[in-house]
């Protein structure tokens, strides 16, 4: 006799095979609908594979720790990724190093504007305390972010979903932004792009150009370093002033 | 592909040790990146198949966000209960913060009179 199908489902639902198929099935589904609308930023393949695989894991009662021992192998590939940004910065040198201290100087700006705006937007609209907390780090690449959070009180994997809801915005809404305010130069608009919406900004400006995406990686990074050293020190002294 | 992969998680790996040993509040991969980019500087090229790894993971980056994206089903509830101050503060925080840096970069690398942005 053949196995039944819900004994299938019940093996299959304990590997860890099931998760990273099912990613990578998503992510398939997903850059084939984003290279149908022709690279177009509203069809963001973070957000629709996101999309297909919460819809799927509803669907199927899977719950997401289950999901993640699976697809924790492509998560895993976010250091490498990580490293491997070194080569396209590198490649940018020449106009990295006659651009320093106005790259510098639009990252410290940048930088205090997401935090602080995040905040103070979150607090007039009467988020909680927590919310704040897990909101105010949610323009850096994801494990700072989470790292931020947690020290200052927030709730780290709420800060993961702000994070990438950040980054899916911004890869949208980069083109559209930059196009009113006529700003052409591919470096200003990936570094802009890296600092306010991190490595989904970046994929996204990759996707743009190579120029693009280099300048959004240097500022993904450098966004990381300054957000980690100065937030936990800046962010207790803001939450007095706003009376929390 | 394996030797270039290998390097880059030596880096990482060696990235982690001084983020742990150091007690550094920045995460391993990101201290990996910028020694590797201190390698290349020194070194002064990269090699074809280095190029060619970290392109091919690149190019797919956005694969990579996939499964923490798909923890937003943890939180529905908060989601639900604070939907218009996060939502808010989010989309409010992200085109501000893009708009600034590109105005203050662009106005302060025409003062500095470096290569014109266009």
């Amino acid at each position: 006799m053949n196995p039944r199908i819900d004994e299938i489902w019940v093996y299959l639902s304990t590997t860890p095979l099931l998760g990273l198929t099912l990613t990578l099935v998503a992510y398939q589904c997903a850059w084939w609908l984003y290279k149908r609308a022709g690279f177009h930023p509203a069809a963001n393949p973070v957000m629709i594979a996101v999309a297909i695989l919460v819809a799927a894991l509803s669907l199927t009662g899977t719950d997401y720790q289950t999901y993640f021992d699976g697809a924790q192998f492509v998560h895993f590939l976010l250091g490498p990724a990580t490293v491997a940004l070194a080569i396209p910065l590198y490649a940018q040198l020449p106009r990295l190093k006659s651009m320093l201290m106005p790259l510098l100087g639009a990252l410290l700006a940048g930088s205090l504007t997401a935090a602080l705006s995040a905040f103070a937007i979150g607090a007039a609209l009467g988020a909680s305390t927590q919310s704040l907390m897990s909101l105010a780090p949610k323009s850096v690449t994801t494990p700072i972010a989470m790292g931020v959070a947690e020290s200052l009180g927030g709730l780290p994997s709420l800060t993961a979903v702000l994070v990438i809801i950040t980054g899916i915005l911004g890869a949208i809404g980069a083109r559209g932004l930059f196009g009113l305010m006529r700003i052409e130069d591919h470096a200003v608009r990936g570094f802009a792009t890296g600092v306010a919406a991190h490595g989904i900004g970046t994929a996204r400006a990759f996707q743009v150009s190579e120029q693009c995406g280099a300048f959004a990686a240097l500022a993904m990074g450098l966004n990381g370093l300054i957000t980690a050293l100065s937030l936990p020190w800046i962010l207790p002294w803001v939450v007095q002033l706003f009376g929390r | 592909m394996i030797a270039a992969l290998t390097l880059l998680l030596v880096y990482q790996l060696v990235g982690e040790v001084i983020a742990r040993g150091f007690a550094l509040p920045v995460p391993g991969p990101v201290i990996g990146m910028l020694l590797l980019f201190l390698t290349l500087v020194l070194r002064g090229g990269v090699g074809a198949d280095l190029r060619q790894t970290a392109n091919g993971l690149l190019q797919h980056l956005s694969l990579l966000f996939v499964p923490a994206g798909t923890g937003v089903m943890l939180h529905y509830q908060r989601l639900a209960d604070e939907w218009l101050p996060l939502l808010a503060g989010v989309v409010g925080s992200t085109f501000l913060a893009m708009a600034v840096t590109a105005l203050v970069l662009r106005a302060l690398a025409r003062r500095s009179g470096g290569e014109a942005p266009r």
